[in-house]
């Protein structure tokens, strides 16, 4: 295998964001750090719409996998730094092309840039004379430039020669938390992990809200949001988890009898209780996981009615994605696996057999008004919360831990 | 009492001992469960998952817990081969496996499947240009381990398993990595290794546990059914208490893998060394075997009078394997290296582990040569 020296990273649109990319690439290289934090060799440097990680010894598969979490970060090269002299360049070429499977033809092409002008050789003369040592040396090679699979680019600078051809995908859109901070509805399902991902990738830094209906949902179903949370923190180095009780609002909405109203007349306490809480932390949108259609609470109707009980913006970045794709990035990103798992929340609690999709928003806003209770069971809620701060490799502290002594004691591993 | 025989099983350590004892009277609750007690013992489980997983550089959710290394070598094995039979019924091994690996290949092969037993050197090693050269389209699974149990010698499966990821992407890799881990680093994400099995009773850790790694994205049909545990693939009620003890051996025996094995290699050119003056006994192990295990013969001796000789002077050592030292049959590892019958039949295994001193070794090569000394004229035909 090469020992890769480098990695290269690219950023996209940032670029173009004029007086805001310093402030952009300058969050990617924060989350950077802190993602690199285990592996102390690194050396980072920044240069125009690119960021270097010098490996220094420091294993490149591994921390590829870590750096493909990072927000406007849109391909990753591994490279391999030679000498700037041309026997050397043409020896590291040779050890890349090595690598290549041997038992079918591969269309390829040589793409060197002189960057540092005192080198003897132009960029075209130097396409030929890496070109023609490194056919020789892997006949199953067939130059083709306008369509090749493997582009072996040569990039000479004075300090040496940078020379890669895997352009890996990053994980593109916005750096971290550079679009401001929302606040996002976190059930157990595979969407509103999604959801909360794909606001992070739009630059969103978010924290979590979770409502539980203990002992109606079990406190499995808590540690699976936990889990949950846990996921995304490793895409943004800590995330806020709220768990909010919410049993007492659930089982007054329950008494009203209005069965196929309670998924609208639960969520719209939900929204209140979010707002609340992104109030109190300075969030200014709530993000759901949304998605047209999906349930009866997800027809335009009921978003129409439910959505009403905020006047904060309400962001569904999976509003018009279908289920299969977003199945498909849930097993991307990692919380697929958690989020199949059988425990119930309470969005699944006294779920009649045929809930509304059209409910009518003046009946719905009666109903409430006859709950004289609800408002301040809405304010005892947000009391009663408990907010975790959720780092990926971290046990979690419960409240309950503290009083009872954790299960699990460290001694015992 | 010297005990030599680590490569059949290893004193516990004190503290896996310990962390049993708490576990066990403090959790009896099934991790299945719902209440509190269910999900304390959960907790556990899932604690020594990821425990387990740091030290062998893979995810928590690629660890299978099984009741021992032969479970997840007939898991590996078999499961891989009934899950895959859409691909091809053909296997590929080597000659000088654990039973528990070789006997589910005899297994197969007599419903139907075929296999190829790669031949091994007089060292006892396979190459990599063997594997390649017996890989068909029809295969489904190559299986090595890592290290013998016999001879202690190490078989290059990272190198196999980077040619096969490379040239055979489709083919599974099976390593039976019993006598290798804690002893001879190997990093199974970067090895190619899809499947990987592991006993804690050899690392000091309780007998009747084990794990196997299943790469994610492999699928391999359950030999039992049940209640879906371990993701359906070795259901049963988790044993939480070995489980939990499991881990802290694995974990124990990771970061202690560099010093051990750097004074074990030490302590045994030792002994090789003292073995080697004594013209009666051939080495059949090789310099650059695991740094635990030590393996001679004395031709014409039967190797078990040996043995015994060697206990009266204190010292506990063993003929062949553990496994199959009742049964006075040739060793199959031995003549599969093209030894001598004689030779196979007299084999002694010493085996180290890292509560022994130089001053052991030393007492140990004393009580070989008195016993050699006391037998050295009876050799005879009917002594073997």
């Amino acid at each position: 295998m090469i020992a890769y020296d480098m990695l290269l990273l690219r950023f996209g649109e940032i670029t173009l964001k004029g007086k805001n990319r310093m402030r952009f690439e300058k969050a990617a290289l924060m989350h950077i750090k802190s993602l690199l934090r285990p592996y102390p060799a690194v050396e980072i440097l920044r240069e125009f719409g690119r960021i270097y990680v010098l490996l220094n010894g420091e294993p490149a598969r591994e921390i590829i996998e870590a750096l493909k979490q990072v927000f406007g970060v849109t391909s990753i090269s591994p490279v391999k730094i030679a000498p700037p002299r041309l026997e050397e360049i043409i020896a590291a070429a040779k050890d890349f092309v090595r690598e290549l499977p041997a038992d079918r033809a591969i269309p390829f092409k040589v793409n060197a840039r002189r960057v540092w002008k005192p080198f003897p050789y132009g960029s075209q003369e130097m396409n030929r004379l890496i070109g023609g040592p490194v056919l020789q040396a892997s006949p199953q090679l067939k130059v083709d430039v306008h369509h090749p699979e493997v582009e072996l680019r040569v990039e000479i600078r004075e300090q040496g020669a940078y020379i890669f051809s895997e352009v890996i995908p990053g994980a593109g859109g916005f750096p971290l938390g550079t679009n401001g901070k929302a606040m996002l509805l976190l059930s157990g399902g595979i969407d509103s992990p999604v959801a909360g991902w794909s606001a992070m990738r739009r630059g969103l830094e978010i924290e979590c809200v979770h409502f539980h209906s203990y002992p109606f949902t079990s406190k499995r179903a808590e540690e699976k949001v936990i889990e949950l949370a846990k996921v995304l923190s490793r895409y943004a180095g800590q995330v806020k988890l709220h768990l909010v009780p919410f049993t007492e609002i659930q089982t007054s909405l329950a008494r009203t009898g209005q069965d196929n109203l309670i998924i609208t007349l639960m969520r719209r306490s939900m929204l209140r209780i979010a707002t609340r809480l992104a109030e109190q932390s300075g969030a200014l949108a709530l993000v759901t996981g949304d998605s047209l259609g999906q349930v009866a609470s997800q027809t335009l109707p009921s978003m129409n009615v439910i959505g009403r009980a905020t006047d904060l913006p309400l962001l569904r970045p999976l509003v018009m994605n279908d289920k299969e794709d977003i199945i498909q990035t849930a097993k991307k990103i990692g919380t697929y696996d958690l989020s199949i798992l059988p425990y119930e929340d309470c969005c699944t609690l006294f779920v009649p057999k045929s809930p509304s999709t059209n409910p009518n928003l003046r009946i719905v806003e009666k109903i409430e008004a006859g709950l004289t209770e609800l408002a301040e069971q809405v304010e005892a809620a947000v009391k009663g919360t408990e907010t975790l701060v959720i780092r990926p490799h971290e046990e979690v502290k419960r409240r309950s831990d503290q009083e009872e002594g954790a299960a699990v004691p460290d001694k015992w591993f | 009492m010297k005990y030599f025989d680590n490569a059949a099983t290893t004193p516990p350590y004190k503290e896996v001992i310990h962390t049993i004892t708490e576990v066990m009277s403090a959790h009896y609750g099934n991790p299945s469960s719902l209440h509190r007690y269910g999900e304390d013992s959960a907790r556990l489980l899932q604690k020594a998952r990821e425990v387990c997983a740091e030290a062998l550089g893979v995810h928590a959710g690629e660890i299978v817990f099984t009741s021992g290394a032969t479970e997840s070598n007939n898991i590996a094995v078999k499961g891989a081969a009934l899950q895959w039979i859409t691909r091809g019924k053909h296997l590929i091994t080597t000659m000088t496996e654990h039973p528990s690996v070789f006997e589910s290949f005899k297994q197969l092969e007599r419903q139907g499947w075929e296999v190829t037993y790669l031949e091994v050197d007089a060292a006892g090693e396979v190459t990599e240009e063997q594997v390649a050269q017996a890989v068909r389209t029809d295969t489904v699974l190559v299986s090595v381990m890592h290290v013998n149990n016999e001879t202690g010698c190490v078989q290059p499966v990272a190198e196999i398993g980077r040619m096969l990821k490379k040239k055979y992407p489709r083919v599974l890799f099976h390593v039976d990595g019993v006598q290798g881990f804690g002893k001879v680093p190997l990093y199974l994400k970067e090895s190619g290794i899809d499947l990987y099995s592991l006993s804690a009773h050899k690392i000091r850790g309780p007998k009747g546990i084990g794990l196997l790694y299943v790469r994610e994205d492999v699928s391999l049909f359950p030999l039992l059914t049940g209640g879906g545990q371990e993701g359906g693939l070795r259901p049963g009620t988790e044993n939480i208490p070995y489980i939990v003890g499991m881990a802290k051996a694995v974990r124990m025996a990771k970061e202690a893998e560099k010093t051990v094995s750097e004074r074990l290699k030490l302590l045994r050119a030792t002994l090789m060394e003292g073995i080697s003056r004594l013209p009666e006994l051939k080495l059949n192990s090789v310099p650059e075997g695991a740094p635990h295990i030590v393996h001679f013969s004395y031709p014409g001796m039967k190797a078990e009078a040996l043995l015994h000789m060697l206990e009266e002077e204190g010292f506990l050592v063993s003929t062949k394997s553990a496994c199959s030292s009742r049964k006075a049959e040739p060793s199959r590892v031995l003549q599969a290296m093209g030894k001598l019958p004689d030779i196979c039949l007299s084999g002694i295994r010493i085996s180290l582990g890292d509560e022994h001193t130089e001053s052991d070794i030393q007492d140990l090569i004393a009580a070989l040569n008195k016993a050699v000394g006391r037998v050295r004229h009876l050799k005879g035909e009917n002594l073997t």
